[in-house]
């Protein structure tokens, strides 16, 4: 099992290692996913539902009222 | 409508078209490049050739470049869903969230594991496996699309579901009525194979350049030869999906399919047009014949692409908004009655369970029943609101199938240049095949618009318009993540043409010719 575990780790840590545009692609992945989960999803994307409402009684009722007003 | 914020309704729109449209960027080159790469891979592993593992291993950078940068830029709209569209979340329930799960399950599962054999195990695995690997990639990546498309088919044609009144949400009651319906089954298989011409186009173009400079010809002569005869099969079942595509759009959308066509009056034995400009925008209740400026129409072609009898009837947008007896058109004005009747009595039913009346709870229940086809026409009282963009529509269905056409022509050149060996002495296809390639994202786009600016102002068909999905929030949040968006995928956009661009320049010359 320890052996199939290090094959497996090793088949990536070389394929990350030998990435001949690796390098770059990395940073602009991990730039993107930053921005994308850390600046946008907190600060700014907020479950609307969730972040206002505790229960689903509460949400729906909520969304009833927007939808019949 | 006079208490919703149209404005937060239109930047809630066009954030969700810009993101759409920009995500729209990368997905189809990765749909289609997985096959080309597997179609690649497979010759070389039947001839054992050198040459042909390297030109896998030269698309497979250009696909990992596409991937990296694009990988992600969906979840956006996920967010989207659940921050300004929060109405509308709630009230497709489960619908839109089951295909969305199973879909973020494959793509975790396809990409962790025969994505990483395929990058990194080449002389790691045997030369069975990788292919393999690459075929699951192929077949992973497509999949993986087919719940996103099934899910946007589904607002397109709403089926299989049952809508609670006491929770506001609709239910899932036949998933396989979704998975099959025919909206779904033509919208993925246009949207794929469509997806696979703009990948064909893409080797196409880029092969053409190295022949252009007289560089890596043997590669380029080769993946010439493969890109054009999968273009060519793929634009070929491409036009047949979008035909059928084109009849179910007439049978579940006909305001969409009357607006594709700028058709304001319904007539028998309809033209297509095949080439058309309005000279200034109709108004709908007095359409003038002078709007348009010169037309190539075809005869009858319209009635037989909505019905395939060339006599038929199609119902212009006039049909549908002041209704036709002749042909079991309900007006608009009607339907918006209706959807009133539906509003008012889903109301009624929720007061009537809160005081605990059960006579008054069902009969508004009954009342609802009856009228909750047409529950989204009760937001409006101008039935004209009712219209999407029709010279939008009208130029986006038309580019799209124009270019589509042209592709055609430039595959079977292609194909028959390539076999012949004459490629290089043609260097005006080499220039045609270069430039098809921007042409070939404007075609996608075009294609998302058609579909999606033409079933306005729809979230949910017939059921659900934009102005009742969105979430009450600051409008300012809604403007400052539309330019954030803005300017964070046109970075992303910029880099991926940049590193492409330097991984193609930077290929050396090598193999046999």
């Amino acid at each position: 099992m320890t052996k199939l575990i290090k094959k497996v780790f090793y088949f990536y840590y070389d394929g990350f290692r030998n990435m001949t545009v690796g390098k770059r692609l990395w940073v602009i992945v991990l730039i993107k996913l930053f921005i994308i989960f850390v600046i946008f999803k907190l600060f700014f994307f907020h479950d609307f539902l969730k972040t206002n409402f505790k229960t689903d009684q509460q949400r729906s009722d909520y969304v009833i009222e927007q939808l019949t007003k | 409508m006079e208490h919703f914020n149209m404005a937060l309704v239109d930047w809630s729109r066009a954030q969700f078209a810009l993101t759409a449209l920009y995500h729209w960027l990368f997905v189809p080159l990765t749909l289609g490049t997985s096959f080309i790469l597997a179609i690649m891979e497979t010759i070389y592993v039947k001839t054992g050739k050198e040459i042909w593992k390297r030109i896998t291993k030269f698309w497979m950078t250009l696909f990992a470049i596409n991937f990296a940068i694009g990988v992600a830029t969906g979840i956006i709209l996920e967010f989207e869903f659940g921050t300004n569209w929060s109405n509308y979340s709630w009230f497709v329930g489960d619908i839109f969230g089951a295909p969305l799960a199973i879909e973020g399950i494959m793509a975790f599962f396809m990409e962790s594991t025969f994505f990483a054999v395929m990058f990194f195990g080449w002389n790691k695995v045997s030369k069975g496996f990788h292919l393999t690997s690459t075929w699951l990639v192929a077949i992973g990546s497509n999949l993986s699309a087919l719940w996103i498309l099934v899910a946007n088919a589904w607002m397109q044609n709403p089926v299989g579901m049952h809508f609670n009144p006491e929770t506001a949400r609709n239910e899932m009651v036949d998933f396989w009525a979704i998975l099959f319906s025919p909206t779904a089954v033509n919208k993925f298989l246009h949207t794929i194979s469509s997806a696979y011409v703009l990948s064909a186009i893409f080797v196409l173009g880029v092969s053409a350049w190295f022949l252009l400079k007289k560089r890596n010809e043997a590669l380029a002569k080769r993946s010439m030869i493969v890109a054009g005869t999968f273009g060519l099969i793929m634009s070929i079942f491409m036009v047949t999906t979008g035909d059928e595509s084109a009849r179910q759009i007439f049978n579940v959308q006909p305001m969409k399919f009357a607006s594709m066509e700028g058709l304001y009056h319904g007539e028998s034995n309809a033209a297509l047009t095949a080439v058309g400009f309005f000279t200034k925008v109709p108004k709908p209740e007095d359409p003038d014949a002078n709007d348009w400026g010169p037309k190539i129409k075809i005869p009858g072609m319209l009635s037989y692409l909505a019905t395939l009898d060339p006599k038929a009837y199609v119902p212009g947008i006039n049909d549908m908004i002041n209704g036709n007896k002749a042909h079991n058109i309900i007006s608009y004005y009607d339907r918006i009655k209706m959807g009133k009747l539906a509003i008012a009595a889903l109301k009624e039913f929720q007061l009537a369970k809160k005081a605990k009346n059960d006579s008054k709870a069902a009969a508004a229940l009954k009342t609802f029943e009856a009228n909750y086809k047409y529950f989204g026409y009760g937001y409006y009282d101008d039935p004209h609101k009712l219209i999407p963009d029709v010279p939008l529509t009208f130029y986006s269905f038309h580019i799209m199938v124009g270019l589509g056409t042209l592709f055609i022509f430039i595959f079977l050149f292609a194909v028959i240049y390539g076999v012949k060996g004459k490629l290089t002495q043609k260097r005006w296809l080499l220039y045609v095949a270069l430039w098809a390639i921007p042409f070939a994202y404007l075609a996608q786009e075009a294609g998302w618009m058609v579909a999606e600016f033409g079933r306005q102002p729809w979230v949910v068909q017939d059921y659900m318009p934009t102005l009742s999905a969105v979430s009450n929030i600051d409008q300012t949040s809604v403007i400052i993540t539309f330019f954030l968006f803005a300017v964070v995928f046109t970075v992303l956009l910029i880099a991926e043409v940049k590193i492409m661009l330097n991984q193609i320049k930077q290929l050396k010359d090598g193999g046999q010719q």
